[in-house]
C-alpha cells in the first residue's frame, strides 16, 4: 500500500503556497518520511478550517483548537493509511474531524462511524480507483455543490458544517422535517448524476 | 451477494455528516460493508464535506499553536497500513459484517439468543452510548410474520441471512429496509430457510436528545 502511494503520488518539492491538488503529495511525504516540513504546511492549511468547522458545530474557540490539534495529529499518525484512490486529502480529513466531533461534541453517539476505508479493505470487493478519475470525481463535486440552489446548498452546510441534526436543521429555518429530508435527497441525487457521468 | 434494497438518500448523507446514532449508525456501517454500491455513495457525500472544508471559512489558531502541534509530534504513535483479514461474508473467518462484530463476534452461529415468542429469538445490543433508539437482532422461523417492531419512529433493518417479503419486495442478505416513521409493512420470511436480520428503531421519543451544545453556534449564522 506504501508502494502504491509512492507510485501514485509524486512529492512535490516546490515550496509554499501549495494547491489542494497537492495535499496529497504532502501526506505521501509525511507518511514516507515522516516530514516535518510537509506537515507544517498541511496544518498551516487545515487547522484553521478544522478549528472553524469545530466552532459552527458548536464548540467554543479553545475547544475547537484542542480538536484541531486532535485531528492534524491524527493526520500525523494514520498518514500511512491514507489511500489517494479512495479521496481527496480534504476528504480524508473531514471525515477525521468528523469522527472526532461525534466522540466529543455529541455525547449521543460514541465512535459509532467506521471508517468506509476499513470497511472496502474488509469487504471481498476488488478495490482501487483511479487517480485521475479521483481527480475528476473531486471536480465533479465541486460543481455539483456550486449549482445546488440555495436552499438545498443551505442544508448540506448545516448539516456537515454546523453538524445540526435533521430535527434541528428543520426548527433552525423553520420548515418541517420531511422537507429538510426531500431537499437532502435532492443534493444527493444532483450530485450522483454529476457522478454517473464519469462512469 | 445481489443487493436489490438500498439506504435512503437522506439517511447517505447524514451517514456522511456523523448526524446518525449509534444504533443506527451501526447498522448503516454494516449494510456499507457488504454494499460497494452505498459504499461508494457515502464516500461520494463525505466529498461534499471535504469540498465544504476545503471552501469554507477558516479560524485564526492562537499563538503557538503551530509549535506545539509540532512538539507534539515526537512523541506520538505512529500507524501504518496492516494487512487486514479480510471476512469473507459467508466464508471461513465469519458471517457477521465488521462493524457488528464487537458486539456479537464473527459468526451468526454463536449469536446468544433469547426466545421472545414462538419462532422469534432476539439478541439485543446494549451500546456505550446509550442512544434514544434500540439495536437488535431477530432470528425468525420460516413462515413466520416478523413481529411489530417499529413505535411510529424510523426504523431500519438489514437482512444478514434468509429472506423476508413485504409490500416493498424480497429482502434478502445485505438489502436494507430504510423505512421513514409512520411505514406500516408486515414482513413475512420466507419458507425454506430462517431470516436473521439487525434491527434499529428510534424509540417513543420523537426527537433526538442531544446532549446540550456546549455554546451556541457562535460563527456564521
Amino acid at each position: 500500500m506504501l508502494a502504491a502511494l509512492a507510485v501514485n503520488q509524486t512529492p512535490t518539492t516546490e515550496p509554499g503556497g501549495d494547491p489542494p491538488d497537492d495535499h496529497g503529495g504532502l501526506i505521501a511525504r509525511v507518511a514516507e518520511w515522516r516530514d516535518r516540513d510537509a506537515f507544517r504546511t498541511l496544518f498551516v492549511y487545515f487547522g484553521p478550517r478544522i478549528k472553524a468547522l469545530m466552532m459552527r458545530s458548536g464548540a467554543d474557540a479553545a475547544m475547537a483548537e484542542d480538536l484541531a490539534q486532535t485531528v492534524m495529529m491524527t493526520v500525523w499518525r494514520k498518514s500511512g493509511l491514507y489511500r489517494p484512490e479512495r479521496g481527496s486529502v480534504s476528504t480524508w480529513i473531514f471525515t477525521i474531524a468528523r469522527n472526532a466531533r461525534v466522540d466529543r461534541l455529541r455525547a449521543a453517539s460514541s465512535r459509532p462511524y467506521d471508517d468506509v476505508d476499513d470497511l472496502e479493505m474488509a469487504s471481498d470487493e476488488p478495490t482501487g480507483e483511479d487517480v485521475t478519475l479521483l481527480r475528476q470525481r473531486a471536480e465533479k463535486v465541486r460543481g455539483a455543490l456550486a449549482e445546488l440552489p440555495e436552499d438545498q446548498r443551505r442544508i448540506v452546510e448545516l448539516a456537515f458544517i454546523d453538524d445540526l441534526s435533521q430535527s434541528e436543521i428543520a426548527e433552525r429555518l423553520d420548515i418541517p422535517l420531511g422537507t429538510v429530508k426531500s431537499r437532502m435527497r435532492l443534493a444527493y441525487e444532483k450530485l450522483k448524476v454529476r457522478l454517473e457521468n464519469l462512469q | 451477494m445481489t443487493i436489490s434494497h438500498h439506504l435512503d438518500h437522506a439517511t447517505i448523507l447524514r451517514y456522511a455528516s456523523g448526524d446518525l446514532d449509534e444504533s443506527f449508525a451501526v447498522v448503516v456501517a454494516s449494510h456499507i460493508a457488504m454494499c460497494p454500491h452505498c459504499r461508494a455513495a457515502v464516500r461520494a457525500a463525505e466529498q461534499m464535506g471535504g469540498e465544504l472544508l476545503d471552501a469554507d471559512q477558516t479560524a485564526d489558531l492562537s499563538a503557538g499553536a503551530l509549535d506545539r502541534m509540532m512538539d507534539a509530534l515526537d512523541g506520538a504513535d505512529v500507524e501504518v497500513a496492516a494487512p487486514v483479514a479480510r471476512p469473507d461474508f459467508g466464508a471461513a473467518d465469519g458471517d457477521v459484517p465488521a462493524p457488528l462484530r464487537r458486539f456479537v463476534g464473527p459468526r451468526l452461529g454463536g449469536i446468544a439468543w433469547k426466545s421472545v415468542a414462538p419462532g422469534i429469538r432476539r439478541c439485543s445490543i446494549d451500546l456505550p452510548s446509550e442512544p434514544d433508539s434500540q439495536l437488535y437482532l431477530l432470528h425468525i422461523a420460516p413462515g413466520k410474520a416478523m413481529p411489530e417492531h417499529g413505535h411510529g419512529g424510523a426504523e431500519m433493518t438489514l437482512i444478514l441471512s434468509g429472506a423476508y417479503s413485504d409490500d416493498f419486495g424480497r429482502f434478502g442478505p445485505g438489502d436494507v429496509a430504510d423505512l421513514d416513521e409512520h411505514v406500516e409493512h408486515q414482513p413475512f420470511v420466507e419458507l425454506d430457510e430462517p431470516c436473521i436480520c439487525v434491527i434499529a428503531t428510534e424509540k417513543k421519543a420523537k426527537f433526538k436528545k442531544l446532549v446540550p451544545r456546549l455554546f451556541q453556534p457562535i460563527v456564521g449564522i
